[in-house]
């Protein structure tokens, strides 16, 4: 039995937010897999629960006019790795959304439940961040939009007041069009595994130089970051064993990974810049081009960090 | 205590329970149901030994809540086996000796038995993948990936006869 007190169903993302409002206590669930892990962990004693998972809208994946991408917050991480929407215009997400957990939590949980949770390691967040996603977020003051970056404020901590409802993740055009991506989940695990480190490169060419470069990472700081120092360098440059080093020293430079019982400091710097390496790599790969295999000292390149 | 009323289908029967809003499908499966086949293993989502299939797609039960039922096809292992026969996925389970204490092995072809149902065919890599919301301390893995393998090859003898709906 979970410890749950109160559960409600919210029909409408109106309904839903006069449910919060009404009960301070109130907490939002979709996909469960978060929110029931932290009932079970005591973590939200005598529960009371708004549940969001009849709100049809939410569950959609389509596009808007100029050709923005809206994914719905409620979509699973199944519904994003099946959908040609995403699969044709995000593959980037394709990748990181199928890397989440295993089939049976993919089933269930949701990109919105990923983003709103504030965690460093959720998979869909590097990804996103290199898409410069905004949130379309509605709440008792009505629709307001959000920039991902801005969304995350710290640990666990995101830009979402009490009556707040994630509605929708958006992706403009300008952000995913001509771009190819490689998302890698560094974890101990193949599947079943939260990240010891994320690193999502999307690269867009221009006659084999890069026009653009866009590189984050998930646990590699308290929020997922993006490296625009490391981006901005790759501008126009020749894509070579050369700049795959630069990328990853660059990289090094702009990420602040901490301590935990997952890894130390010092593995987390070592990943970054290797991973960092080896998504831009395959992301340049992906846009058809051939580089040179990423100039590597001590004669060992196939690490195992692509797992 | 709060409880619902739920109106969902169990292994082909409808069934109408009031359940608790705190209950899980796993707990409602296995003690008002009476579906014990359906094995608690870590109660977090962890093991997939609670699988089951809701509306054809694998989902741990631990942590899918009973009130989600509503409306919904729940298919655990007891329906499986029809008449006393063993279905495909079963016969492949025993004949590659991919059951050892058997506590995983409802949740494996739960999981086994929706991607053979899907049509799709998988390599041996992505057979893995499709398993790996499932853990198994006994038999190392091998034998139950060559389980899989053998329940969603085509089988000539079995399509000239079976029309597939059921599977």
């Amino acid at each position: 039995m979970y410890d749950i007190s109160k559960y409600e169903d919210a029909h409408t993302v109106e309904e839903a937010i006069a449910l919060l409002q009404a009960n301070p206590r109130a907490v939002v669930i979709s996909g469960g897999s978060d929110v029931l892990i932290k009932i079970r962990e005591g973590k939200l004693p005598a529960a009371e629960l708004v549940s969001i998972r009849g709100i049809e809208e939410l569950k959609e994946i389509k596009l808007e006019g100029d050709e923005t991408v809206a994914i719905g917050a409620a979509a699973t991480f199944t519904q994003l790795t099946r959908h040609p929407l995403i699969s044709r215009r995000l593959p980037l997400l394709t990748e990181a959304a199928g890397l989440v957990g295993g089939p049976q939590i993919r089933n269930m949980g949701t990109i919105g439940g990923n983003v709103c949770n504030g965690a460093t390691s959720a998979d869909c967040a590097a990804p996103l961040f290199a898409f410069n996603a905004r949130l379309r977020i509605q709440g008792p003051e009505g629709i307001r939009t959000v920039a991902i970056q801005d969304f995350y404020q710290g640990p666990g901590k995101v830009a979402l007041g009490h009556g707040d409802i994630l509605t929708a993740i958006l992706i403009a055009r300008e952000d995913y069009s001509g771009f190819s991506g490689c998302y890698i989940k560094y974890a101990m695990r193949n599947a079943m595994d939260i990240a010891t480190l994320g690193c999502a490169a999307a690269v867009r060419l221009r006659d084999s130089r890069v026009e653009e470069l866009r590189l984050a990472f998930s646990v590699a700081a308290p929020t997922p970051v993006r490296c625009p120092q490391t981006e901005e360098l790759a501008k126009g440059r020749t894509v070579d064993g050369i700049l795959l080093a630069d990328i990853g020293r660059a990289a090094v430079s702009e990420v602040q990974p901490r301590d935990s019982w997952r890894a130390s400091r010092e593995f987390r710097l070592h990943l970054a810049e290797e991973l960092s390496k080896q998504a831009v790599a395959e992301a340049c790969r992906r846009a058809g081009h051939e580089s040179d295999r990423e100039s590597d000292e001590e004669g060992d390149g196939e690490g195992g960090a692509e797992k | 205590m709060t409880t619902r009323k739920i109106a969902f289908t169990v292994n082909g029967e409808k069934t109408q329970l009031e359940v608790d809003i705190r209950e899980s499908l796993l707990e409602t499966l296995r003690s008002r149901l009476n579906l014990t086949g359906v094995k608690k293993g870590c109660g977090a989502g962890e093991c997939g030994a609670c699988t089951v299939l809701i509306d054809g797609a694998p989902f741990d039960s631990c942590i899918y809540l009973a009130v989600w039922a509503d409306g919904k096809e729940i298919r655990t292992i007891e329906g499986e086996a029809r008449e006393g026969k063993l279905s495909r996925v079963q016969e492949a389970f025993l004949s590659e000796a991919a059951v050892q204490c058997g506590f995983c092995t409802p949740g494996l072809i739960m999981t086994t038995t929706a991607l053979a149902e899907g049509g799709q065919s998988y390599t041996r890599q992505e057979i893995r993948k499709e398993l790996a919301g499932h853990m198994c301390r006994c038999t190392g893995y091998q034998s139950i990936v060559n389980a899989a393998e053998k329940a969603l090859a085509p089988s000539p003898e079995e399509d000239r006869d079976c029309c597939g709906k059921c599977r």
